[in-house]
């Protein structure tokens, strides 16, 4: 288990400086996404041209990882239609849990991510930002959760998330 | 009947490098370094002496419990009403029938909402709570507010994270049916004033439940000075098993209280028109218990009073003061909970660096801290913050740990450099 595998440089930078980061104007489709364990919590839109995803923004409050993993996403799925995006998603997927998975040649700059794997605990914080993709891509207005979260007293997961 | 607390003369000084040698798995490695245990405000480990008592029962006189007539039964039953008498004495109540074998707090809460306040309850009644409590110590009343139409009033607390006093008085109205507060916070270390808070609120009539989690394990806990009508805490806080724990409750509420599950040993006679109860506290504690847990949890009491309560304490505090010093001294560390009178947490956030990356950055260097809501996100929402890390100390816990817990802070900032 080494730290520098997890924290690699191109996860510091996309931490320090996400791309794609805040409101997207007139989006097609929204949704948000809560880590209720750690509390990482991510809102995103995108803006859509038929199939493909024309523009993306999220906004996250959470770890590096999560946030790391939501700017490299919104670069690498920018421009790509929704097949091309699960196909992404699978790799990632596979990237992340499977040690034994063949290293795909499509990740690019998401190969980065490799080094989580290694740290089980922060699996659900890289895959977040691919669920809530996932969400809006089928124009769900719910929020996902990496988690039943059933140590979360009613009513204060929808006032933290600024939901009636 | 009312027999007042022996407890052992404490030693002036805990040996924490002696103690520590009861704790076996404090000699293990993490990631190929010296485990830094600090997370004993989640659970705390347990001393051999602990594991040796369940170990001697289940060897020798496990067998279920208030039934057989055969020697392994009666052995039983007198460990399980041994630890129950064993508890009377370490809260000194009056009697152990005020001693009720529960999972752990949470349970303990569940059995107060459900058979005290549900059946009391109606609509335009006020349960108070403070803003630190433990969900543990507010879902419960939400689900007794949703079964009765009553209100939740909550007490806020100040920047330090002290509950405001004379908010809490002043939240104290004839509508209020009960006061459940905790004694010490999980989250930011705040110990409560629960002696004042308890005897403004029994003036007016009201009764108190205090959540002693965070308590018991690091001072002496006496229901009949703190004059509170139920305490509750868990074993496992207490160097002792999981799955066990007490709800202290005074003798004449828990008579009036109806039973809370049905079962077998709950039940003095059962037929099919009726059902007469058993006497207390064996109506609150249906199905065959947790014996095992019970002996653990006797012989964990008795390996902290052999401690010393107050040595414990002692040792815990200069711990907290030299870990605050030396925090303090990290730039861009920020503890959150400074009360003037703390237990040994200390709970902080990093600019720039996550809890949770906190949380990884310390577990590769051996250190074991929670990273978290710690299960009181309306604490987390006060300050502003998602999580927090935290710290905790126990007896086990030496000047060595702070120091590491400060290096492998200095390191999670390199490594976000």
């Amino acid at each position: 288990m080494e730290l520098r595998d997890l924290y690699r440089d191109v996860i510091l930078d996309h931490n320090r400086h996400p791309r794609n980061f805040g409101q997207l104007e007139h989006p097609d489709a929204e949704a948000e996404g809560h880590n209720p364990l750690c509390g990482d919590r991510l809102r995103l839109a995108v803006r859509l041209a038929g199939d493909r995803i024309e523009d993306i923004r999220f906004e996250a409050r959470g770890c590096a990882i999560s946030r790391a993993s939501a700017s490299l996403m919104s670069e690498a799925v920018k421009g790509k239609d929704r097949a091309a995006v699960k196909r992404l998603f699978d790799s990632v997927h596979a990237l992340l849990t499977d040690p034994h998975a063949p290293p795909a040649a499509d990740l690019g700059k998401l190969a980065a991510l490799s080094g989580v794997r290694e740290f089980p605990a922060r699996v659900k914080c890289a895959s977040l930002c691919w669920h809530t993709l996932n969400a809006a891509l089928e124009k769900s207005a719910t929020t996902v959760t990496t988690e039943v979260p059933d140590e979360v007293p009613s009513g204060i997961a929808q006032q933290l998330a600024g939901e009636p | 009947m009312a027999v007042t607390a022996v407890r052992p003369a404490a030693s002036a000084v805990l040996d924490a490098e002696r103690v520590r040698l009861d704790f076996p798995i404090l000699a293990r490695l993490v990631h190929g370094r010296a485990l830094t245990y600090l997370d004993s405000a989640a659970s705390a480990q347990m001393p051999l002496a602990v594991m040796r008592a369940i170990e001697d029962y289940q060897l020798r006189s496990h067998a279920n419990v208030h039934r057989g007539v055969h020697l392994l039964s009666q052995e039983a039953t007198a460990a399980y009403e041994g630890a129950r008498e064993r508890v009377r004495r370490f809260l000194n109540a009056r009697s152990s029938r005020e001693i009720v074998f529960v999972r752990g707090t949470t349970e303990a809460i569940n059995l107060v909402a459900q058979s005290f306040a549900r059946p009391r309850l109606a609509p335009g009644d006020e349960i108070l709570i403070t803003a630190l409590e433990h969900h543990a110590n507010i879902v419960p009343w939400q689900m007794v507010r949703e079964q009765t139409g009553c209100s939740l009033v909550v007490a806020p607390i100040d920047r330090r994270g002290e509950v405001r006093l004379e908010e809490l008085m002043k939240r104290l109205s004839p509508r209020t049916r009960l006061l459940a507060l905790a004694h010490v916070s999980n989250a930011l270390g705040t110990v409560l004033p629960v002696e004042e808070i308890t005897a403004a609120a029994r003036k007016r009539g009201i009764p108190v439940l205090i959540d002693g989690a965070q308590a018991v394990p690091h001072r002496a806990v006496d229901v009949r000075a703190l004059d509170c009508d139920f305490y509750a805490f868990s074993g496992h806080k207490l160097y002792g098993p999981t799955g066990i724990g007490v709800l202290y409750g005074r003798e004449e509420l828990l008579a009036a209280m109806p039973p809370w599950q049905g079962g077998g040993d709950m039940i003095l006679t059962v037929s099919f028109e009726r059902t007469t109860y058993n006497e207390l506290p064996w109506k609150f504690e249906a199905g065959t218990p947790n014996m095992s847990g019970a002996v653990g949890l006797a012989a964990a009491i008795d390996y902290v009073e052999a401690l010393g309560l107050d040595a414990i304490a002692a040792h815990e505090q200069a711990l907290l003061a030299e870990a605050t010093a030396e925090l303090e001294r990290i730039p861009g560390l920020t503890i959150l909970g400074t009360a003037a009178h703390k237990g040994a947490v200390v709970s902080f956030t990093l600019d720039g660096i996550h809890p949770h990356d906190i949380g990884t950055i310390l577990d590769s260097e051996g250190v074991a801290v929670r990273t978290g809501h710690h299960c009181a996100m309306p604490v987390m929402e006060y300050f502003g913050v998602p999580a927090t890390a935290r710290a905790s100390f126990a007896c086990y816990n030496t000047r060595a740990d702070v120091h590491r817990l400060a290096a492998a802070l200095h390191k999670a900032r390199e490594v976000f450099r």
